[in-house]
């Protein structure tokens, strides 16, 4: 069982156009039995060759074989035939429904024998795996932990015995993580073959047998995980050596620049998300929200920038750095902020979709922010382009051309059009949502450069981000914010990761009966 | 758990021959050489076709109808006329088009802005001198149009209300309103037709004189000519039309850039239904000189394929709104001089008009074959 190879990819080459080739000639093994991690920085076509094997692609030549024999994927329902599935970092369920339903979806009665007949199953398979599905809960009642759970548990239903998980940890806090770890390692004993995709190096070590390793679409070689360590296989993957050190640079002069006061706000559906919120942020230094995703974030930036309503009582400060002039951001629209010459920046979760026009070029999203600019009705196109050539040299943006829409760029490549446009603008305050989610190691680093350079700049930044490791290393502060509420603010340089994962995850009662 | 094994063998399905990638660098001159060539695929087809189900020699068919669009002066001032009344409408709707606002109510914007021309020649062409009347005729219009548009865009901006629904609704209002103004300024009581009107002192006409102008066209045709470099302008490199482009692609990026969405949806509209007012007021002031509820002529909804087709860029549209206007004067052709029913050369048109939209496919995606170098060794 040990020796089999339960997937084994020969010759595998897929090409985008024909300038871009996202696998070229990969030959490589999955053993039975075995959890293997796919590691490769953005662009090195991870996802690519596990999309041609769940049937989303065709390879353009070379051959895949399943369980020896040589496998026709046309289409995910081949994959599925073939016992392959694959947990997608979007899920794929549909949130009306209960779990049962959604295992059901697209099966026929006859082979399912009803709802009872899967409920029933669900069960059994999350005795034998141990994982908690209610089967008569319906999806918008989950955690992102618990769709999850369903995704893989539906895979499962539908004869699954090789897995692959794209960057499953992405959105899970470090309990829930460990969870799903304990929950893989069952599956293994099982004699499952589970793919995992990640960037998170001390994951790949704590749960993989063996890493494969892709750098620009070529397979280069894969390592026993027992004898590999971060830096190994950061080299292997980069293919030169990095520094892996997170800077924190000591800024001594440190000057109030934002005051939140009693910011309460309302979410889409008006459920409060954000709840009597005080916090306080400093040039200088870099403050780092951290939370389970969905903790109010997201409503905290927004309220900022002007884009949130806040609820009565609340007071956002802004304090001009030359004057030293108070400002009361509340009430005040995007447009008022900009025209009140208040430096605030801010780098949104949703890049594509919020932050940038994912149908222009560099050069007409430079402008996106200051286009107003000038009496003229036209829109002075020199400036921007001067910027977007500036940013695409000095921060090294892979693109074909300045015009080119960059919904055509990769992941990496994307962020570092905005965070380039929002740092030209020389704010005071530097907001950054999720600024690192699903870029690779090379590119995190030159946004933790950039976050760095700001600071010692006397720039105030706040930065909101979901793993740990990274916050506890780059923060100064860290506010933790826990179903929305501000759970507590800790020092980044003496707290503990189960520390903080703690405060993620269960409110200080005692503070809140001291309200 | 029964499932687990049972599923796994009978799995593998048999290779598709082929299967479909997408491109992303193709060469301009390339994708027009496939553009020209998916037409002459399409008149071979089309010639197919003739000769079998009519017998008639296809040669003589397209000949027929080249000669139907651009056969003499007289034809070739026509076909500028249409392709200028079109283009004009495809003009307007495209900022909207260009912002994601569905305005399928160009018809009946175009029909407020002719029955406002023609309220202003009727009522005081008499009454007021020549160029005054002019000058209200296009303030008139303009405004007509404008209103008509700008309702349902304060209701979406308000209330988020459906504009398809709405602007479509929009046009049966306004188609029941030109026929009920026909009916009460018809000439003979009760006939429901409005004469050419001020026929003595052409108050209200724009038109240039005939000594310069023979068939009355030209003044129409230079007007949208300059309305296309404008919209062109207005579009690519103003401030608003980069606004329209933002909130066009994503809401909530406008809203993050500071721009004011419902203003821009309510502005654009207003713009969009102003151009209308103008296609209505030269095809009443500037043609026809009286009003019909068929004066649009259905070009509102045919110019959202026009704009379309052009991918929303003005210059584009003046070939886009050329080809449908010389496929429809050609077809005319072919059915008087052929004796052919008009659906004939209406089926002709929509298999030329399928070719052109069908190659935009093998321009974006091409079909590989699978396995190529095992099937060639084979």
């Amino acid at each position: 069982m040990e020796n089999k190879a339960a997937v084994s990819f020969r010759h595998i080459t897929k090409a985008f156009g024909s300038k871009v080739v996202a696998n070229k000639d990969v030959s490589m093994d999955i053993m039975s039995g075995e959890i293997l991690a796919l590691l490769g920085e953005n662009g090195s076509g991870k996802t690519t060759l596990m999309n041609m094997l769940s049937g989303i692609y065709h390879q353009d030549s070379g051959e895949i074989f399943v369980n020896g024999e040589e496998a026709y994927i046309n289409s995910p329902k081949d994959a599925y035939a073939l016992g392959i599935g694959m947990i997608h970092q979007h899920f794929k369920l549909v949130d009306v429904f209960t779990a049962t339903e959604n295992v059901a979806l697209g099966m026929d009665k006859k082979t399912t024998g009803g709802a009872k007949e899967i409920a029933k199953a669900i069960t059994e398979i999350c005795d034998r795996y141990g994982f908690d599905v209610d089967p008569k809960k319906k999806v918008y009642n989950m955690t992102v932990s618990q769709k999850q759970t369903l995704e893989i548990v539906k895979a499962l239903y539908r004869g699954a015995n090789i897995l692959i998980l794209d960057e499953p940890t992405a959105v899970l806090t470090p309990q829930e993580t460990d969870k799903l770890f304990a929950v893989l390692r069952n599956m293994k004993a099982d004699g499952k073959s589970i793919i995992i995709i990640t960037h998170k190096l001390n994951e790949v070590l704590a749960i993989s047998d063996r890493v494969a390793i892709l750098r620009k679409g070529e397979y280069i070689d894969s390592v026993i995980t027992s004898e590999a360590t971060v830096q190994s296989l950061t080299d292997m993957m980069v293919g030169q050596k990095v520094e892996l050190d997170i800077e924190r640079p000591e800024v001594e002069d440190k000057q109030l620049r934002l005051t939140i006061d009693h910011l309460t706000c309302l979410d889409k559906y008006g459920v409060t998300a954000l709840d009597d919120v005080s916090l306080e942020a400093y040039g200088g230094e870099i403050l780092g929200i951290a939370g389970i995703s969905g903790s109010g974030q997201k409503q905290l930036l927004e309220a900022v920038a002007g884009l949130q309503e806040a609820q009565d009582g609340a007071s956002i400060t802004y304090i001009d750095p030359e004057s030293g002039a108070k400002e009361e951001l509340i009430g005040k629209s995007v447009t008022e902020i900009k025209k009140r010459g208040i430096a605030l920046s801010f780098v949104p979760e949703d890049r594509l979709g919020m932050g940038l026009v994912g149908a222009m070029g560099m050069s007409d999203n430079m402008m996106l922010r200051s286009y107003e600019k000038g009496h003229s009705p036209f829109t002075d196109r020199k400036t921007p382009r001067d910027l977007a050539n500036r940013v695409k040299d000095e921060l090294e943006v892979v693109t074909p051309g300045i015009s080119t829409p960059v919904r055509k760029l990769s992941g990496g490549n994307v962020q570092k059009v905005l965070v380039g446009r929002e740092i030209a603008s020389n704010p005071t305050v530097l907001m950054a949502a999720y600024a690192v989610r699903g870029l690779d190691i090379n590119t995190s680093y030159t946004i933790y450069r950039l976050l760095n350079e700001q600071k010692k700049k006397g720039v105030a930044v706040i930065y909101v981000g979901e793993d740990l490791d990274v916050l506890l290393a780059l923060c100064d502060r860290i506010a933790v914010l826990c179903g929305g509420k501000l759970n507590g603010i800790v020092d980044g340089r003496t707290a503990t990761k189960e520390e903080v994962g703690l405060m993620m995850t269960n409110l200080n009662t005692e503070e809140k009966e001291g309200e | 758990m029964t499932t687990t094994k049972a599923v796994t063998k009978e799995a593998s399905s048999r290779e598709k021959p082929f299967h479909i990638v997408k491109r992303t660098d193709m060469p301009k001159w390339k994708s027009w050489l496939i553009r020209i060539l998916s037409v002459l695929a399409s008149l071979i087809v089309c010639a197919i076709i003739i000769v079998a189900v009519t017998g008639d020699n296809p040669f003589a068919v397209y000949g027929t109808m080249v000669k139907g669009a651009v056969g003499s002066a007289r034809r070739v001032w026509v076909l500028l006329q249409e392709v200028a009344m079109l283009l004009c409408v495809s003009l307007a709707v495209t900022p909207a088009f260009k912002m994601r606002f569905w305005n399928i109510g160009a018809e009946g914007q175009v029909l407020m802005g002719g029955l406002g021309a023609t309220a202003v020649m009727l009522l005081l062409g008499h009454k007021l001198p020549a160029p005054v009347v002019l000058v209200l005729v296009i303030v008139v219009s303009i405004i007509c149009g404008a209103v008509w548009g700008v309702i349902p865009a304060v209701f979406k901006a308000f209330w988020n209300t459906n504009e398809t629904l709405f602007t479509l609704m929009m046009n049966y209002i306004a188609i029941q309103i030109v026929s009920y103004f026909t009916y009460v300024w018809s000439s003979n009581k009760g006939n429901n037709v409005i004469n050419t009107i001020n026929t003595d002192n052409h108050a209200g006409w724009l038109n240039l004189p005939q000594s310069v102008d023979q068939y009355g066209y030209l003044l129409n045709i230079i007007i949208v000519a300059v309305l296309t470099v404008l919209m062109y302008f207005y579009l690519n490199r103003s401030k608003q039309g980069y606004e329209i482009a933002v909130v066009g692609e994503s809401i909530n990026t406008a809203r993050y850039a500071g721009i004011n969405v419902k203003k821009v949806i309510i502005r654009t509209m207003l713009i969009s239904g102003a151009l209308c007012g103008v296609a209505g007021m030269l095809l009443v002031s500037g043609t026809d000189h009286t009003i019909t509820p068929n004066t649009a002529a259905g070009r509102g909804f045919t110019a959202i394929m026009v704009s379309w087709l052009a991918k929303f860029n003005p210059l584009f549209m003046v070939l886009t709104s050329l080809l449908l206007v010389f496929m429809e004067r050609g077809a005319i052709e072919i059915s008087t001089v052929f004796g052919l029913n008009t659906s004939f050369s209406e089926i002709i048109a929509g298999i030329i008009i399928f070719f052109i939209i069908g190659s935009e496919f093998f321009i974006n995606y091409s079909i590989k074959r699978t396995h190529a170098k095992e099937v060639e060794s084979k």
